[in-house]
């Protein structure tokens, strides 16, 4: 069975976040599309070889932010309402920025000298991937 | 019925040097318990114990339903106990060691076998005693994975074992939770592997369990905070704080109770947090060990 999800030791987050991270990716580029069967908290665990807690943690968390919906019992789908998700993904966003500005103010920093730091930041992510 | 594979209840086992020390701790079925521990923690007692080699001096002990030490026989028919001071014959093959097996367990799957001698890439005919070490566990770990029990017991499965034999041991272990009736306790010193495959993590120290709980729980509470703390300033002390570590103007503050409470509570107390760090199982293991020798101490 391959593997739809890969967890890296190096990366310090933690492991339902990488799993959450890598199902968003599956679906925002297409392989998984609306209304389609996720593999099974436990066939991704196995296939991942993570505890079946950490992957039913990343299941819960992708269902409060609307990117999946499980169907009594236990099958899971790709939510069919897309939107609703990067709606809930903008505000976690805005969260952390106001967290970002909120240390900012604490350092002294001007708008444009935090606007440059998370300047650096999008650089530095876009050479990892 | 039950669904519980292991259920404990205040065991305890007392040696002349070491004792196990009122022991409670349940495992349900279709799930995995990393056993941490420091060397000489109770482990393997613990282990053995459940596999009815020692038997308790107190408490009650069921594994699978069967009370234990009465119904061991009953039990351990779905038990598979695999330990690193176990010896296979060394000038037996691993065939006739797996012909061996075969006529004791009337649940022995040959074909499963096969499969296991494949992806471990061994061979029937290979004397024991020409196996390396790293084979040797292999060839262990398919002895009792193909009679396919219920419980598996594994006392450091994967000490001494290079990356890819460890690696080749983790997925055959997470392939046994494919059926949720059966459920995996293993010990073991490495904590990158309990992190990953364990639902359950139980720390044991000195013959106490000092904590037990599911592993998203762990990495959740246990935060590092980093603090500026104003010149002459000592740090309240909050509820949920294992360690203060102050030197200068900067404070690390360890906590197994993290909430944006405890932030707030630091900030209204005149301190600046600039850092809120996740720990590592390792450093949350340290740390508690660290925390329960203190308190005991004192």
């Amino acid at each position: 069975m391959h593997s739809y999800v890969t967890i890296s030791q190096a990366d310090r987050r933690p492991m339902y976040l990488q799993i959450i991270e890598q199902i968003r990716r599956r679906i925002a580029v297409g392989d998984w599309k609306a209304g389609d069967e996720l593999p099974s908290i436990r066939a991704l665990a196995i296939s991942t070889q993570v505890s079946v807690i950490t992957v039913k943690r990343a299941y819960l968390e992708l269902e409060r932010e609307g990117v999946i919906v499980t169907r009594q019992g236990k099958a899971s789908f790709v939510a069919e309402q897309v939107d609703l998700s990067s709606q809930l993904r903008r505000e976690e966003l805005d969260q952390h920025l106001a967290a970002a500005a909120q240390i900012g103010r604490e350092l002294a920093l001007t708008a444009e000298e935090l606007i440059e730091r998370m300047r650096a930041q999008m650089t530095e992510g876009g050479e990892k991937s | 019925m039950t669904d519980l594979a292991i259920e404990l209840e205040g065991v305890s086992k007392a040696y002349r040097f070491f004792a196990l020390n009122d022991v409670s701790l349940t495992l349900p079925c279709g799930q995995i318990m990393g056993l941490v521990g420091p060397n000489g923690a109770g482990k393997s007692t613990l282990i053995r114990i459940l596999m009815s080699l020692i038997h308790q001096d107190r408490g009650q002990v069921r594994v699978l339903g069967r009370s234990m030490p009465e119904e061991q026989v009953a039990a351990k028919w779905q038990i598979g106990y695999v330990s690193e001071d176990m010896r296979l014959y060394g000038y037996g093959t691993l065939g006739w060691h797996m012909r061996f097996v075969a006529s004791i367990y009337p649940s022995w799957d040959a074909p499963y076998a096969q499969t296991l001698l494949k992806r471990f890439n061994l061979r029937t005919e290979q004397q024991i005693k020409s196996l390396s070490h790293g084979e040797r566990a292999k060839a262990t770990l398919l002895l009792m994975l193909a009679r396919r029990p219920r419980l598996l017991l594994l006392d450091e499965p994967t000490t001494g074992l290079d990356p890819v034999a460890r690696h080749e041991m983790l997925v055959e272990l997470m392939d046994v939770l494919r059926d949720e009736r059966r459920a995996i306790l293993f010990s073991s010193h490495n904590t990158q592997d309990v992190e990953q495959i364990s639902d359950q993590i139980t720390f044991i120290d000195r013959g106490r369990i000092i904590d037990s709980s599911d592993k998203e729980t762990f990495i959740e509470h246990w935060r590092r905070l980093k603090l500026e703390v104003p010149g002459g300033f000592t740090l309240p002390s909050f509820a949920g704080v294992v360690d203060v570590s102050q030197s200068g103007h900067i404070a690390t503050v360890t906590t197994n109770a993290y909430s944006d409470e405890l932030v707030r509570a630091y900030g209204n107390a005149g301190a600046t947090v600039h850092e809120v760090q996740r720990m590592t199982l390792e450093e949350i293991f340290v740390a508690n060990v660290m925390a329960s020798r203190k308190e005991r101490a004192s």
